[in-house]
């Protein structure tokens, strides 16, 4: 029990790297760099399959019990200070533990982010060992390794935000980390930004959790929805849903907020496989996975993932057919796959889409590593077009990216067959026929991603080589430490299908099995429903394993058949080449290639950066606004009060002149010397005459006396 | 003869008066004032000295006072009058007209 009950070891390891990188790294050589970061990395998965090993046992002897390890109350005191009203008006209290949760969902991502992790951290070691700020880079990593076992052992919302947002931060730190360049600062700070969009709708559909249920902790919550006291299609339930949903929309780049994985591409390789394509990419498909009961509660919701899903698998996979960037192919590719995720989780195929996510995780992050041993070998060109036949020279890469392709294509026998197939054959067997049309889309979706992965393929390893005279004398296999990575990868690209062998085709879906105990009441509720559907007069199609049959088939044939597209057109590519899109359909080239003009429409709707006509948009527009509300009305109000102000202060001063020292002031005074005016003259200042008046005045008086 | 009276001292006593006054009023340098003033103080000195005859010698004892006050007062005028003289070059009382408003 050693390794479960301290569980809580695992994301302190590459915290504690991270922390030694942050303080001592730059004095660190390369090597202690590296025995650091990695060997945390590779104690982590130690940890992580030590954990899981035990936890296995554990949850058979406690009836599919998620194994839970609270370390301290994190947020709030526990005393009861920090209590709200819930909805319903009862007190709970605001409160989240410093907790790890492991169940099956959590174990499967531990122990991919970790095995995946350590590979890239290992592959790391050889592609970065020319790059400057070395210690930074495997800091940044271990960062982002504790941030994303934070994120998926955390055992309640605001933990997994706390991760979220680590994560969010070590992908804008690594996309961003040759930040000399201006494209990849910008492309960081575009990876943020959207981001944040996406966690205002997580933190608010969090706090409607917390609102609704009174906790924050996923067992509570999973406990509460599923206790039947909430209706199919509460609104608020379904509020909730959507704005985590939009959270998962900014993570893991679904429509419309997809926009800043392409430009993620700017951080070194390794960061594109680890970060953008294998783990945290998924972190969405996680929480809605997490959040299951409530998505379960919300049909609506779910349909809009399904639909959200589906829309981005195709969209994404149409831009990949044309772009020229060996990793922005990789980039539309991961787009795409997440959708497949989605539409998964929207039909409520919650196994099927996390079993995409583990062997996408393998198969994806080959491809990213792959790529980046094509990079290394060509001395860092990424344009398809000044490759070709690459396979004689690189044969490791060659042979482990073919396995990877394969698997991504959806070639039977192969890892992405099984999970691509099990989320086509669920939204096929959903029971409104309405869900054909997503299945329709993913299966175009199948065609076009088998079309791409082999044109990338022919184009990077077969044909004409065109590349410049001189790189193409420099062309050498990359070290042992980027090729060994490459090929356990290839060897789980190959096999991790296996784990998930569907009924239909012998196998036992041990992986569904795993997952049973986080996702089975769903599956009863999603039961439920079909009856309720069936009754509003929705028809019902009849699902034989024959149909499966067909739609196996169906999607093989398609792969098979964008792999001959791709043999076709790109085997004998030489330099100028024409894309075949481009000979029958220019426009339609133009737009793909343009990626629909996405970035150009939002730049003219939310950034503002282009001008719609004299108008301007966005935040740009808003800026601009403000500052002319600014310039005009409050500098208006400003000057305005001060024109007043000193408009009073002249009447003020008018009325003190005038009319308090002009009238009531020198008034009396005028009026006085006026009015004694005529006494003065009486003061003549001759003494004698003073003196003969006081004379006359007695004479009169003894006059007056003498004669009376 | 006929015998001197107190009518006759107070006949001599007004005559005195009546001059000091019209000295006072009608002369215009301020020595000759003074004295006028000398003159009128004398008159009432002769009629005190008077009419203690009749009432006893309270009038004398006054007499002394009057004349000790006039010797006072005819050093503070002359002192006045030294000081004017300094500032105006006359003892003329119609070019002293410095009281006036």
């Amino acid at each position: 029990m050693f390794f479960l009950t301290h569980i809580w070891i695992i994301p302190l390891l590459p915290a504690f790297g991270a922390a030694a990188m942050f303080f001592f790294g730059r004095k660190l050589s390369k090597p202690a760099v590296s025995a650091i970061c990695v060997g945390t990395t590779v104690l982590a998965f130690a940890m992580a399959v030590g954990a899981v090993l035990q936890y296995v046992p554990w949850e058979h002897a406690n009836n599919g019990a998620p194994f839970e390890k609270v370390m301290y109350t994190w947020l709030g005191s526990g005393t009861g200070h920090l209590t709200y009203l819930t909805h319903n008006g009862t007190p709970a209290e605001f409160k989240a533990d410093a907790g790890f949760l492991l169940d099956p969902l959590s174990a499967i991502w531990l122990l991919f982010v970790t095995g995946v992790g350590m590979l890239i951290h290992i592959y790391s070691v050889g592609y970065m060992a020319h790059e400057g700020g070395y210690y930074r880079f495997f800091g940044y990593m271990n960062l982002f390794m504790f941030s994303m076992l934070t994120l998926i052992l955390g055992n309640n919302y605001p933990m997994l935000f706390v991760g979220w947002e680590g994560v969010g931060l070590c992908s804008y730190l690594l996309i961003g980390f040759f930040f000399h360049r201006p494209s990849a600062s910008a492309a960081a700070n575009k990876a943020f930004i959207v981001n944040r969009i996406g966690d205002a709708g997580f933190l608010m559909g969090m706090f409607t959790i917390v609102w609704y249920f009174g906790s924050f902790q996923f067992t509570t919550v999973t406990h509460l929805a599923r206790s039947g006291q909430f209706a199919v299609g509460d609104p608020v339930i379904t509020m909730a849903a959507l704005l985590l949903f939009v959270g998962a929309c900014g993570k893991s780049a679904q429509l419309p907020l997809y926009v800043w994985l392409p430009d993620a591409m700017e951080g070194p390789t390794p960061v594109s496989a680890l970060i953008h394509a294998a783990t945290m990419v998924t972190a969405g498909v996680y929480m809605v996975c997490r959040s299951n009961a409530l998505f379960v509660l919300a049909p609506e919701a779910m349909k809009v993932v399904a639909i959200v899903g589906a829309l981005t698998a195709i969209f994404a996979a149409s831009i990949g057919l044309v772009q020229n960037d060996i990793k922005r192919v990789l980039a539309y590719s991961t787009i795409s796959q997440l959708g497949y995720m989605f539409l998964a989780l929207g039909v409520g195929a919650f196994a099927a889409g996390v079993f995409h996510v583990f062997t996408h995780a393998f198969f994806k992050a080959l491809l990213f590593l792959g790529a980046g041993s094509v990079i290394h070998a060509m001395s860092g060109e990424q344009d398809m077009r000044n490759m070709g036949d690459l396979a004689k020279r690189i044969p490791i890469t060659h042979w482990t990216m073919f396995f990877a392709t394969l698997a991504i294509a959806g070639i039977p026998g192969f890892a992405g067959f099984f999970s691509k197939d099990e989320i086509l054959w669920q939204s096929w067997a959903k029971d409104s026929s309405a869900y054909h049309v997503l299945w329709i889309m993913g299966w175009v979706t199948a065609a076009m991603t088998a079309l791409y992965m082999f044109r990338l393929m022919y184009l990077t390893f077969h044909g004409r080589p065109r590349m410049e005279h001189e790189v193409e004398h420099h062309i050498h296999e990359s070290p042992r430490s980027m090729t060994v990575p490459l090929i356990i990868l290839a060897f789980f690209s190959i096999f991790a299908g296996y784990l998930g062998l569907p009924h239909s085709l012998g196998g036992s879906d041990r992986f569904g099995e795993f997952l049973k105990p986080v996702f089975a009441p769903e599956a009863q509720v999603l039961a439920q429903q079909a009856p309720a559907q069936l009754a509003a007069g929705e028809a019902q199609a009849e699902h034989t394993s024959g149909t499966e049959y067909t739609l196996m088939f169906l999607s093989v044939a398609v792969a098979f058949g964008g792999w001959g597209l791709a043999w076709k057109f790109y085997r004998h590519a030489d330099r100028g080449y024409v894309e075949p899109i481009a000979a029958v359909a220019p426009p339609a080239y133009q737009l793909l290639l343009n990626k629909y003009y996405v970035d150009e429409g939002y730049d003219y709707l939310f950034t503002g950066r282009r001008k719609l006509g004299p108008v301007r948009l966005g935040a740009m527009g808003l800026g601009e606004a403000t500052s002319d509300f600014d310039k005009y009305v409050i500098d208006g109000a400003v000057n305005g009060a001060g024109w007043s102000t000193r408009a009073l202060g002249t009447l003020s001063r008018l009325w003190d002149t005038y009319i308090i020292d002009g009238v009531l002031v020198n008034g009396p005074a005028v009026v006085s010397k006026v009015v004694s005016y005529p006494v003065r003259l009486l003061q003549w200042g001759l003494v004698q005459w003073y003196a003969l008046v006081m004379v006359a005045g007695l004479l009169g008086f003894v006059a007056y006396y003498a004669w009376r | 003869m006929v015998p001197i009276t107190t009518l006759h001292y107070l006949v001599v006593a007004a005559a005195l008066f009546v001059l000091g006054t019209i000295g006072v009023l009608t002369r215009r340098n301020v020595v000759i004032i003074l004295m006028s003033i000398e003159l009128i103080l004398n008159a009432v000195n002769l009629n005190l000295v008077a009419f203690s005859r009749l009432y006893g010698l309270h009038g004398q004892v006054f007499a002394v006072f009057v004349i000790t006050d006039a010797a006072a007062e005819a050093a503070v005028g002359l002192g006045i009058l030294i000081a004017f003289f300094r500032n105006k070059e006359t003892v003329n009382m119609d070019e002293v007209d410095l009281l006036k408003w």
